[in-house]
């Protein structure tokens, strides 16, 4: 792995920052909302509405205002909130933590469940715990999250009364508090990854297992728990990763959902209450932040992979 | 073609996924007819019943039959979502082949501002295209479309580049045959069999995309039978009953269910290889 190959991914970032700014800023403007409106109310004079778009630089030609827009994002400037007044910046960064809490959280129980469902369906491959895994992970990709998020509250909040509905206690103030509340959470967040990644480990580990290093491996006299954990699992688990990084993306997305039906403050309740009541510089950053946290964990999947991979020269 | 769709049978997948398909697309077309409850007929003296030979389903807070709301709600919900599917697949495989064809800095350039936007999570980005447009059906119905053409633009891409490399292809180039027959005859019909695939799988995400749209209430509105609209209700009265919730979530499912194994049995039928 070469520093231009890294040079090179890093460039990437942030030619994908760059394009999603642009889309982003292109969305908000065609939205139908009058920053000024939303300030002032509707009964604000025509002379104060002109002196606050004339003050906010709405006036100015769009370019103009994207790099305005821009420039203070670079700077960690996101602007302020129409709805709150509030900066955006430390409001939205402190909902990403926890996001972020929830996102890895769901991510290492979705490691813990799946990784070893897919092995044992591979290496069972046609018998029953294969069909179980197989049914389970089909049902799994299935259920959307409001539709699993909605059937656990119902089951084991309403009906047994084991945890706690909704709501949300940051972990530093009450550990055992605040991962009671996650719990529910965490499983409907990962429910979609563990049925998705079982299955691309088992039909990897399936394809590895019938490669001409692997018989070589068993005729040398390995036993077979020896040709499974040292030759198999490297070569099947390593584009795992790759997978995984992509389905942060999807992880991203029913965030989104999750934190809107347990009521977490996280950067997807922001966002889905901002595009409920237009709030544009909020929706800017939190998409711009999404797509950065995106983009950096598929960065670190890819150096992971190359790591790994010594079969892999990158130039 | 009975050989594919002999092979597509004989799987285990392909066959429940024809069959679950099959039920679904019979409740678009005949749904009206298998009822004889309108959708939005309220009988206030029958609300929230548990299935019975009257109400198959039950029905809901307004004594409506839920089973004819299904129905209905499969017309909107599944002809949506399939449409969407098609829109998007179609404009993601312009954009893919294209680049592929035009090859590259173009191709470097388009397929690098397509992975850029597929760093915005698709429900997000569909989020943001309902939010733009306003909250309907039909504009959710375009939000889905747009969030599937980066990813759908990537596969194509990559499937008409790996057609492109292969030896038929060369064989025909060989002969001396025109630009039109090699596109047509010989790269055209395998590059479809794999997107068909993708897109069968894609309507299932479509599906679902679809229902949180609605659940989150920028799909469609009430009185619509859309069944995110419909887990949305439900969630409110449960105290009174779980059937309004627990069918229109298994009928998700169901939906989900059978569009991937289709997908996943088609793969198989139309790969005898693996």
């Amino acid at each position: 792995m070469s520093a231009s190959y890294i040079l090179k991914r890093i460039a990437l970032i942030f030619y994908t920052l760059f394009v999603v700014s642009i889309l982003v800023f292109g969305i908000t403007q065609i939205l139908p909302a009058d920053a000024a409106v939303m300030m002032l109310g509707e009964n604000a004079t025509q002379g104060a509405l002109a002196a606050l778009r004339d003050q906010m630089g709405l006036n100015d030609p769009i370019w103009l205002q994207y790099l305005h827009w821009a420039g203070g994002v670079v700077q960690g400037d996101f602007g302020t909130s129409l709805r709150t007044g509030q900066t955006v910046g430390p409001a939205l960064f402190s909902a990403l933590g926890t996001s972020l809490t929830l996102a890895v959280l769901a991510l290492a129980l979705m490691l813990i469940l799946a990784v070893p469902m897919g092995i044992l369906a591979a290496v069972r491959r046609g018998k029953l715990s294969d069909l179980v895994v197989g049914f389970l992970s089909y049902i799994g990709v299935s259920l959307p999250e409001f539709v699993t998020a909605t059937l656990a509250v119902v089951l084991v909040a309403d009906l047994w009364g084991l945890l706690p509905p909704a709501g949300y206690i940051p972990l530093s103030e009450d550990f055992w508090g605040g991962m009671q509340r996650l719990i529910l959470p965490v499983c409907v967040a990962s429910v979609m990854m563990i049925a998705h990644v079982s299955r691309m480990v088992r039909s990897e580990l399936v394809d590895v297992m019938h490669t001409d290093y692997i018989r070589a491996a068993r005729l040398k006299g390995l036993t077979r728990r020896r040709v499974l954990f040292r030759h198999g699992l490297r070569n099947a688990l390593l584009p795992t990763i790759t997978i995984v990084a992509l389905d942060v993306g999807y992880l991203l997305g029913g965030i989104i959902v999750v934190e809107e039906i347990f009521s977490i403050p996280g950067i997807g309740r922001s966002l889905m209450s901002a595009i409920q009541a237009r709030d544009l510089p909020v929706i800017q950053a939190g998409v711009m932040i999404m797509a950065a946290t995106y983009s950096i964990v598929n960065f670190a999947a890819d150096l992971m992979y190359a790591w790994l991979d010594k079969r892999i020269q990158y130039d | 073609m009975t050989d594919f769709l002999g092979r597509l049978l004989r799987s285990p997948q392909g066959a429940l996924g024809c069959l679950v398909v099959g039920l679904i697309l019979i409740a678009v077309i005949f749904g009206p007819y298998l009822t004889h409850y309108g959708p939005e007929h309220m009988s206030p003296l029958a609300r929230y019943k548990s299935p019975s030979a009257e109400h198959w389903l039950g029905t809901d807070q307004y004594g409506r039959d839920i089973f004819s709301r299904l129905l209905d709600g499969a017309r909107s919900t599944v002809l949506l979502a399939v449409v969407a599917t098609v829109i998007g697949t179609l404009g993601g495989a312009i954009i893919g082949t294209g680049s592929a064809y035009l090859g590259g800095r173009a191709d470097e350039f388009i397929m690098r501002t397509n992975d850029a936007v597929m760093a915005i999570p698709s429900l997000l980005m569909a989020l943001m295209v309902v939010s733009l447009l306003g909250s309907n059906s039909l504009n959710a119905l375009l939000a889905i479309a747009i969030a599937f053409m980066p990813s759908m633009a990537r596969i194509s891409r990559s499937v008409a580049l790996t057609v492109r490399k292969q030896d038929y292809v060369s064989a025909a180039i060989a002969r001396g045959e025109g630009a039109t027959y090699i596109v047509l005859r010989e790269m055209l019909p395998n590059v479809i069999a794999p997107i068909v695939v993708e897109m069968t799988i894609r309507v299932s995400f479509a599906v679902m995309l679809f229902a949180t749209l609605s659940f989150l209430g920028l799909g469609a509105q009430p009185p619509a039978t859309d069944w995110g609209l419909m887990v949305s209700e439900a969630r409110q009265y449960l105290h009174r009953s779980y059937w309004i919730l627990l069918w229109p979530s298994a009928a998700i499912a169901l939906t989900a269910i059978g569009f991937n194994l289709l997908g996943d049995g088609l793969r198989d039928a139309l790969n005898p290889r693996t």
